[in-house]
This record gives structure tokens, C-alpha cells and sequence, in this order.
């Protein structure tokens, strides 16, 4: 046998393919799911957070700062493991799919909050004082003018942290959360053939280059309006 | 109209107005003028709360402005301010800049918020630039939009925080033409400027102010005149070399 043929037997196997195929698509969708989830609600709870740690209020600041700090520089499968084996400890057991949403929503909330925020205080001192000069709260000078602008600046570094922090649904397969490395692995053991996970490295190819494409599109649009 | 009493203002340790008392009847456009530092911005931002007073009070159309039972969001709409680097929201066009407190703060309609806006905007000749975006503006216009921004909520008084001062002298003339127009069609206005020859031409008293007091108030006759406090002459020699 050649190197070449070795090569594709190991990994692009067509009997493999063909068995597993239905596996890997399974997974494809079960991907998908966590992470249109976890997009939604961690972009939209770091937005709340954000909105909230502009409101200044001490206290409540001070336990947004540690939360985001925590959630950050923790690695998200540990606490994925904590979450899914821990917590059945004091009575509160979630499916691994409810977990692996729920910390990779944390985990983006945090990041996302940290974003936005950055783009709220870069917002000239000015803006809040036109609005608030026209009879505006402080929450619709947040709202119209302030946050719309700050978002803006956001996009770029939103859309890089968002896609890195979607491709952790790979961390799902350690709890079982059946997603398309979870279906690749599993595949892998009983076949014992690589090809498989070449399968599942291309179904990543297939989700994720799109939305990097979208992402760079995303940033050059938002880029050319301002200034 | 505007009644200030005893108005105080400090920033830590320092004293920035020292108890300031000025009165600004309806219709008239008072010229406040004086070295920087003199405390003439901060009076102007105490005169919305866009800086806290320390002390004194504040009376706007009987209104104290300084109770904490006063609405500050409804006075602040009555107060319509213009600064000095123009503050226009970058992401909403002209016509979107004017429109927005009306839709937002007096809940107008679009098309009635649209129709107010576009009279408010041909009031300061930029009809045609509706659709510019700030970017697309020069600065004159800029600043020509701000003052529409302002006066299309109809206030009583309108305070302008040196309108003029970013701009190059060819473009502040058509925003000092546009205040011009609004003193002639009868605005209470309060104008921190160095714009002499504007003060000369349509202010009815200025107000000359060093070291967070006034120095001297009156008609601009005498303080441009030879009856003019000596800092006032000092001052205004100084500026012209």
C-alpha cells in the first residue's frame, strides 16, 4: 500500500463515511442548537450586564466585575465539569445540553459584557450630555445614542470572541452532549478509524468558515460608516 | 425668566463661582464674556445642572431648578443647550439629530417629528442637508444643526457653551448669522463667547466675569465703552492684540 492510499484509507475511508455519515449530520444539527443558543443568550446577557454596570451602582458593579473576571479566566471546561458533576451534588440535576448552554452562555455573557462595555465608556462624555440636554433619561441617552454607537465599535471584537467561544461546543462531548465531536469519537471507537473524526473536522469546516466569512463581512460594514 | 441667586460652585478644594447673581429677562440675549477660568462655562452648565451648583438658587420661569421635587428631565427640554464641539449623534443623519428628543421625550409622531424637524432645520438654512450625515458636514453646518437639534423643542431659554470657538472664523459666521436670526424672532438666549463683535450687535447686556465672580454687567454700550471696569478693559486689550 502507498503512503497516498494509506493516507486515504486512514481518514477518507468511503465505507466509513458512508456508515456514519447520518451520525455526523445528527451532530451537525445538535452543534447548531448549542450554539445559535449560546450566541442569543450570551450576547444578550452581556449586553444586560453592560447596561446595568452603566448605571454605576457600586456594589452591583463590584459583583459584575468579579463574575466576568471569574468566568474569564477560568478555562470554560472546567467549569463545564463542575457544573454538570457538581451540581447534582446539592440537588440540581440539568441535561448535559442545558449545561453546556448555560456555561458557554456565561462564559460569552462575560466576554460580551467586558466588549461592550469598553464600547459604552469609549462613547464621548458629550454624547450623554447632548441627550440628556434635550430632556432625555439617562437610560434613553443610553439607549439611543450611547449604545448604538458603542455597539458599532464592538462588532469587530464581538464577532472574533463570539466564533471562538462557539467552537467550545466541542466540550459538550465530554458530557455527553451528542454534538458532532461527541458523534465523531464515538464513531471512532467502534470503527477504530480515524476517518470519523476527519468527518467531524470537516462538518466544523462546513458550519464555521461561513460564519467567519459573515463575521469579516459583519466588521467592513460596520467599519465604513463611522468617522 | 432666569433668576440666578448666590450661585456657588466648588470642584474639590477650588471655588469656581463664588456667589453669582444674574437675572436674564424674556427675549433677551445676554453675553457673558471673560478670561478662561473665570468660571463663565461652569455658570452656563449650572444653569441646566449639567454641573451640580454647590450653593444658591436657580429659578427658571419661577421653577426651582435646584429642588429635588423639579422634574429635570422636563426642565432640560425648556433649557436647550449648543456646545462648543457640537455633540451631534454621528450615527443618526440631520434630519435623524433633530428628530430623535421629539419621537423620544415629547413622544411626537414620525411624520409630525419629521415636520418639525425640517421647519427647525430651515430656520439655520439647512434644509437641503437633511440627509448628511455629521461626517459629511462642515463644522458651520455642524453647529447649525446642534441649534436646530435645540430649538426645535421650542425652549424658553437657549445657552450656548462657545459655539463659535471650534470652528475657523469663515464658518462661525453662519452660525453667528443663524443666532442672529433667533435673537431677531425674539429667543431668551445666554451666549458664552469671545464673538465681540456679536455681543456688540445683539447682545442687550453683557456680563463680564474673573475669578468665578461678576465684574461687571451691563449694556454692551458700556462695558465696549470708556465707562467699562478697568479688568474689563485690561481683558478686552488683551484679546484684541
Amino acid at each position: 500500500m502507498t503512503g497516498g492510499s494509506l493516507f486515504l484509507e486512514t481518514f477518507f475511508n468511503p465505507t466509513i463515511i458512508a456508515r456514519y455519515l447520518p451520525d455526523i449530520l445528527k451532530g451537525m444539527l445538535v452543534t447548531v442548537e448549542v450554539a445559535a443558543c449560546v450566541i442569543v443568550t450570551g450576547i444578550a446577557l452581556g449586553l444586560a450586564l453592560a447596561v446595568v454596570r452603566s448605571f454605576r451602582l457600586r456594589a452591583v458593579n463590584f459583583l459584575i466585575i468579579v463574575l466576568v473576571d471569574v468566568l474569564r479566566a477560568l478555562p470554560p471546561l472546567v467549569i463545564v465539569l463542575i457544573v454538570y458533576f457538581g451540581l447534582p451534588n446539592v440537588g440540581i440535576t440539568l441535561p448535559s445540553f442545558a449545561v453546556l448552554w448555560l456555561v458557554l452562555s456565561l462564559v460569552l455573557a462575560a466576554f460580551a459584557e467586558e466588549v461592550f462595555w469598553a464600547g459604552i465608556v469609549s462613547v464621548r462624555k458629550g454624547q450623554w450630555e447632548a441627550g440628556r440636554c434635550t430632556g432625555m433619561t439617562e437610560f434613553q441617552t443610553l439607549c439611543w445614542i450611547v449604545l448604538p454607537q458603542a455597539i458599532r465599535l464592538t462588532v469587530p471584537p464581538l464577532t472574533n470572541r463570539t466564533i471562538a467561544i462557539t467552537k467550545n461546543t466541542a466540550l459538550g462531548t465530554v458530557i455527553g452532549v451528542p454534538e458532532i465531536l461527541n458523534q465523531a469519537t464515538t464513531a471512532q471507537s467502534f470503527s477504530g478509524s480515524a476517518t470519523p473524526l476527519m468527518m467531524g473536522a470537516l462538518a466544523y469546516l462546513v458550519l464555521f468558515i461561513p460564519v467567519v466569512i459573515v463575521g469579516r463581512w459583519i466588521e467592513t460594514r460596520f467599519a465604513w460608516r463611522r468617522g | 425668566m432666569l433668576d440666578i441667586r448666590a450661585l456657588r460652585k466648588t470642584f474639590g478644594a477650588v471655588e469656581v463661582l463664588k456667589g453669582i447673581d444674574l437675572k436674564v429677562a424674556r427675549q433677551e440675549l445676554v453675553f457673558i464674556i471673560g478670561p478662561s477660568g473665570s468660571g463663565k462655562s461652569t455658570l452656563l452648565r449650572c444653569m441646566n445642572r449639567l454641573e451640580e451648583p454647590s450653593d444658591g438658587s436657580i429659578f427658571v420661569d419661577g421653577v426651582d431648578l435646584l429642588s429635588p421635587k423639579t422634574d429635570i428631565n422636563l426642565m432640560r427640554r425648556k433649557l436647550g443647550m449648543v456646545f462648543q464641539s457640537f455633540n451631534l449623534y454621528p450615527h443618526k443623519n440631520a434630519l435623524g439629530n433633530v428628530t430623535l428628543a421629539l419621537r423620544k421625550v415629547l413622544r411626537k409622531s414620525a411624520a409630525e417629528a419629521e415636520a418639525i424637524a425640517m421647519a427647525a432645520l430651515d430656520r439655520v438654512g439647512l434644509k437641503e442637508k437633511a440627509g448628511n450625515f455629521p461626517s459629511q458636514l462642515s463644522g458651520g453646518q455642524q453647529q447649525r444643526v446642534a441649534i436646530a437639534r435645540a430649538i426645535a423643542l421650542e425652549p424658553t431659554v437657549l445657552l450656548f457653551d462657545e459655539p463659535t470657538s471650534a470652528l475657523d472664523p469663515e464658518l462661525a459666521g453662519s452660525v453667528l448669522a443663524a443666532m442672529g436670526d433667533l435673537k431677531k424672532a425674539g429667543m431668551t438666549m445666554v451666549v458664552v463667547s469671545h464673538e465681540m463683535r456679536f455681543a456688540r450687535d445683539f447682545a442687550d447686556r453683557v456680563v463680564f466675569m474673573e475669578n468665578g465672580e461678576v465684574v461687571q454687567d451691563g449694556p454692551p454700550a458700556v462695558l465696549f465703552g470708556p465707562d467699562a471696569h478697568p479688568r474689563v478693559k485690561a481683558f478686552l486689550s488683551e484679546l484684541s492684540h
